[in-house]
């Protein structure tokens, strides 16, 4: 039975803004949710109401078996941990630690006990007597995880905890955060705008877009089996060949004047428009050599970006708009410029619906919301 | 290598309008002591007499007492009602903080004058414990004169530090609003408050025009009051209420910081 249940939760904020229209969300006792999406798209809001600090118009939030809707934050039992700027600035990291446990009137020696080690547990047991401004980021973030887990919590939330920090202490605050997570066996709903951060130490991933959840599911099916267009953008770059079925029983379908064939096409009806979502990893490219083979689409090499161990290519060409992923070493070979063809791997390839609806991504999320 | 440049020292323009500013604050002073030290009897210098006249005044100690205890009163009861509703407004209602602000210039755009009228006017008829004493009518009036002071001080306070965060933050930890307001919120604007209250001390210590007009014996009263009757002992009045004022800032400074205050009481917000 799941512990957390998110039931039909809507909330609609003055001036119009449905900031969560039906989110619908459960989850098993220790599992770990991330919610990830683009700016504004509702994260903190769900968040936020189950936390306590707002109310749904609609819906039930229940944990355990038990309705918490309209119970105060402070006797929710939540341990929350904010964006940044969360501790208490006239309090050391220890007494930050300690504060739950003062006001659940726990004794001294069992306080300093358990403060020590949760400092311990987040790797600042050295520090327990600086103030927050004597802290660097990272740690201050780690205080104030160990703060929300000193009340024993029955979830954690965590609302973008690492999107003030620099990319390499993000990467190893949430691998942290993942251990510390298992060992306590602690049930966890945690924010992010971040899809590598989500994929790489969730449980389960719901992504959210416009205040509902588009798709939610393990980390490597929603990487391989994106339910929907936004989906397949949002995680992971996709490449995105719009076409249209001209035969349901061979499976076939024209994209930019190449005949492709589309395993998951079959059965459908000539004439309908589709999207076929293709991974750049598993482009083929080649230089050009006079031959055309099947599911092949060509073009020329326009731009290179090094990755590390792969380098992406953006291959551009009639009816082709591609970006692949070859292997460094292989990506030598194919300078700018070179007229390569594109091998693609249409056969067992994902296709959806191509609906009219249009969605867009925004940029890098903004000031709006906190 | 090269050698450390010394610290840069001041331009002499800097020092010029430095020793400018200190003659303007200095001189009075240092004519008012001089002033102070002659005899009331033969206008000659030099004697400590006068100071002796104003310590041995009965009336002296009186007054300051009352003003002192005032001032104190003005404090708390601009501190209890001020904070939890600039805090309520930053936390609930942020729409309501121009308003308030705009409230606040009322003393300094009403010449007391005209507000001293207006509430004994409107007061008439009140409780005499409430209209008789100082404690009361008096009180009320300088905690509408020093509203502005405390406002800009505490709001100033208020906006240096994330209320929304902090608030949460405590809330979900198990704190009830007052537990957040006096463990969270409190320490943390502790030198605005401070700021806030030394103006308040500072307004109630100095305030003639109210006290007056309502027929209450004050501490600026009886400065006054020496002012018009003797001579040189004024002076010595006039320099001991510097002192006893800056003092008492003092005092409020030391009651207000404890270990973990880092902010300067300057800047009210830190
Ligand atoms: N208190 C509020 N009043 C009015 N509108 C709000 C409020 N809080 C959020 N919104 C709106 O609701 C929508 C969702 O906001 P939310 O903060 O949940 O987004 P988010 O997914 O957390 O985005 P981000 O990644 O930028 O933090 C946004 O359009 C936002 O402007
Ligand atoms: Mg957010």
């Amino acid at each position: 039975m799941a512990y957390l249940e998110l039931q039909n939760l809507q909330r609609e904020f003055a001036g119009g803004v449905r900031a969560l229209d039906g989110i619908e969300v459960q989850l098993g006792q220790g599992e770990f949710l991330s919610l990830l999406g683009p700016s504004g798209c509702g994260k903190t809001t769900a968040l936020r109401l189950v936390a306590g600090f707002d109310r749904p118009d609609e819906g039930r939030i229940v944990i355990d078996g038990k309705d918490i809707t309209n119970v105060a934050p402070s006797k929710r039992d939540m341990g929350m941990v904010f964006q940044a700027y969360s501790l208490f600035p006239n309090m050391t990291a220890a007494q930050n630690v300690e504060f739950g446990l003062k006001i659940r009137r726990k004794g001294k020696g069992e306080r300093s006990g358990r403060v020590g080690e949760l400092l311990e547990l987040v790797g600042l047991g050295h520090a327990g007597d600086r103030y927050p401004h004597q802290l660097s980021g990272g740690m201050q973030q780690r205080v104030a995880l160990a703060r929300a887990l000193a009340i024993e919590p029955r979830v954690l939330l965590l609302d973008e905890p690492l999107s003030a920090l620099d990319a390499k202490v993000r990467v190893q605050l949430r691998e942290e955060i993942r251990r510390i997570q298992l060992e306590l066996g602690i049930t966890t709903l945690y924010v992010t705008h971040d899809q590598e951060e989500a994929l790489a130490i969730s449980d389960h991933v719901a992504v959210m877009y416009r205040g509902r959840i588009e798709q939610i599911g393990p980390p490597a099916e929603m990487y391989s089996r994106p339910a929907t267009p936004f989906v397949a953008e949002f995680i992971g770059t996709m490449n995105r060949l719009e076409a249209t079925v001209s035969d349901p029983t061979s499976g076939t379908v024209e994209h930019g004047g190449v005949t492709l064939t589309v395993d998951a096409a079959r059965g459908r009806t000539k004439g309908d428009r589709i999207l076929v979502l293709i991974r750049p990893e598993t482009v083929e490219l080649a230089p050009e050599n006079g031959s055309n083979p099947a599911n092949t689409l060509s073009g020329e090499v326009i731009a290179q970006t090094f990755l590390g161990p792969v380098t992406r290519l953006k291959v551009v060409g009639p009816g082709a708009d591609l970006i692949a992923d070859v292997s460094t070493a292989k990506a030598a070979t194919l300078p700018i410029g070179m007229k390569v063809t594109a091998a693609l791997p249409v056969t067992d390839a994902r296709v959806l619906e191509l609906s009219d609806e249009g969605f867009e991504i925004a940029e890098e999320p903004g000031q709006a919301g906190r | 290598m090269g050698k450390v440049k010394p610290r840069r020292s001041m331009a002499p323009s800097a020092v010029f309008w430095l020793l400018l500013g200190g003659l303007y604050f200095f001189i009075p002073l240092l004519t008012t002591l001089l002033f102070s030290l002659k005899s009331n009897q033969t206008g000659k210098c030099c004697t400590a007499a006068n100071y002796g006249w104003v310590i041995h005044n009965g009336e002296f100690w009186h007054t300051l007492k009352i003003s002192f205890l005032l001032a104190l009163e003005t404090i708390a009861v601009s501190l209890t009602i001020f904070v939890p509703t600039i805090y309520w407004v930053h936390l609930k209602v942020p729409k309501l903080r121009p308003v308030l602000a705009s409230l606040a210039l009322i003393p300094f755009v009403v010449p007391p004058i005209v507000m001293v009228v207006g509430l004994l006017k409107f007061y008439k008829g009140t409780p005499s414990w409430f209209y008789g004493q100082p404690w009361g009518f008096l009180a009320g009036a300088y905690v509408i004169l020093a509203f502005p002071y405390m406002f800009f001080s505490l709001d100033a306070g208020f906006r240096s530090i994330d209320v929304h965060t902090l608030t949460e933050a405590s809330q979900s930890l198990g704190a009830r609003w007052t537990t957040t307001l006096f463990k969270v919120i409190l320490p943390n604007i502790r030198s605005a408050a401070l700021a806030g209250s030394f103006l308040a001390l500072a307004i109630v210590m100095g305030e003639y025009t109210i006290a007056n007009l309502a027929a209450f014996h004050t501490f600026p009263i009886f400065i006054q009051y020496v002012n018009e009757t003797q001579g040189f002992p004024a002076g010595a009045l006039t320099l001991l209420s510097f002192g006893i004022t800056w003092a008492a800032m003092g005092s409020l400074l030391l009651v207000g910081r404890k270990r973990g205050t880092r902010a300067s009481v300057l800047t009210g917000a830190g």
